[in-house]
């Protein structure tokens, strides 16, 4: 065999044996996706009939609260962003750190300081890579996450709202996220959770409705005061799905165009290899007839 | 006789969801018991089971731990981080729980445990 040859036959045992690994990732992914998908369903009635309570106390009742209160001024933010714990996830984790990166600049032109929390890996190294500040991460969840993980990134978040500025609290909050659109489609979407946005709210009401008087046990500030932590809470654990969903479709995007580069290149290498076989043929061939017509030149010389 | 659409949610699933007769749940201000056409209501509860007592006489019993509570239009929500239906609740490891909270006086463990217990055995 030729070494021509040999090279290319190596070089499509690797290629297939990554194509494997990609095809299996990209299976793998596609399941996850439905599961996630699930969840983030199952999560929905939570999150909804929270909003909803939510908006019936900030519109129905005069309570002023921290949490709901516009601060005058605000110089600090925090944003939380949410990428990937892995890679091979095409884009994602790079989008959602773009559009972190872009808040972040256009918080500091409004004279505000930015506090930046992480949820996964990507994000941490990105940031650490380029030595920029982090407050706080979180990472190890980010393809399956539970409620608890929520909790333990918004108890922080909370924590660092109710702390006065000139504490080192913030007057702020925002989350970096990636919408699941469809299979193809996520973007990574910016909202502000604190303080409460009331054009939100009130785009809520119209569509439900309006609210019924509502008698609140103990009052309005207590129930305020038990309902915005989870309010906060479930909205970063929706978030924190929807993110899983486009992590996975995302990775799954990302495999399949793998797979199918690896396919291409297979094919190339065959047909090249092919070549380099049939020139080895060819070139046999004229040897042996070279070889035999120049044998039967010097017999006919020598008779 | 009047009913009322119950749905117990907690954060990650619907647990349970149906008609009743009237609900039984302790706020934060006291126990409150909510019939169909009670007045809106909105409270804060504190960790406590639930009972849910449906028009064919069964009972349904759910360890909430804490969460809120809406009323409106004769739709009764019941919001928790964490609910579980009586039958869902192992009974030895809330006991064991029970204890190790106890030993490590954790007032949110041990309470925690506490009702998953109450909901489960009524003790």
């Amino acid at each position: 065999m030729g070494a021509q040859l040999r090279v290319y036959k190596r070089r499509i045992r690797s290629v297939t044996a990554t194509k494997k690994i990609t095809k299996a990732m990209e299976m793998i992914s596609a399941s996850r996706i439905m599961k996630a998908q699930r969840a983030v369903a199952a999560s929905s009635p939570y999150a909804n009939e929270l909003t909803r309570a939510v908006t019936a106390v900030a519109t129905r009742s005069n309570a002023k609260h921290p949490l709901t209160a516009e601060p005058v001024g605000a110089t600090r933010a925090a944003l939380l962003v949410v990428t990937a714990d892995r890679g091979l996830a095409g884009g994602y984790s790079s989008n959602a750190i773009k559009a972190a990166l872009e808040l972040t600049k256009r918080l500091q032109s409004e004279g505000k300081t930015v506090d930046t929390y992480i949820i996964g890996r990507k994000g941490v190294s990105y940031y650490g890579f380029r030595n920029l500040t982090v407050a706080g991460s979180w990472v190890g969840f980010s393809d399956k996450p539970t409620y608890q993980d929520a909790k333990d990134a918004s108890a922080a978040l909370i924590d660092a709202f109710v702390t006065e500025t000139a504490d080192g609290g913030v007057d702020e909050l925002h989350i970096i996220s990636t919408e699941f659109v469809s299979m193809l489609t996520q973007n990574p979407v910016e909202a502000r959770l604190l303080p409460l946005s009331l054009e939100e709210t009130e785009a809520n009401a119209e569509e439900q409705g309006p609210f019924p008087l509502y008698d609140f046990e103990p009052s309005a500030e207590g129930v305020l005061d038990a309902l915005l932590p989870r309010y906060v809470e479930s909205r970063i654990y929706n978030a924190l799905l929807q993110s899983a969903a486009s992590e996975h479709a995302a990775r799954r995007r990302a495999m399949k165009s793998a797979t199918d580069n690896a396919g291409e290149l297979i094919k190339s290498l065959t047909r090249l290899a092919n070549t380099a076989r049939q020139a080895d043929i060819t070139q046999e061939i004229s040897e042996i007839v070279g070889g035999a017509s120049a044998l039967a030149d010097a017999n006919a010389g020598s008779d | 006789m009047a009913e009322l659409h119950v749905e117990l949610v907690a954060a990650d699933r619907k647990v349970w969801s149906g008609e009743a007769t009237i609900v039984l749940a302790r706020t934060k201000s006291g126990d409150i018991g909510i019939q169909p056409n009670h007045t809106p209501v909105l409270g804060a509860m504190d960790p406590q089971p639930v009972t849910i007592r449906q028009a064919d006489g069964t009972t349904v019993i759910a360890a909430v731990h804490g969460g809120l509570l809406s009323f409106a239009d004769n739709r009764l929500s019941i919001l928790a981080e964490v609910a579980e239906l009586a039958d869902e609740i192992d009974v030895d490891r809330a006991e064991r729980a029970l204890a190790a909270a106890k030993t490590e006086s954790e007032a949110a463990a041990q309470r925690r445990a506490e009702v998953r217990l109450l909901a489960a055995t009524g003790r």
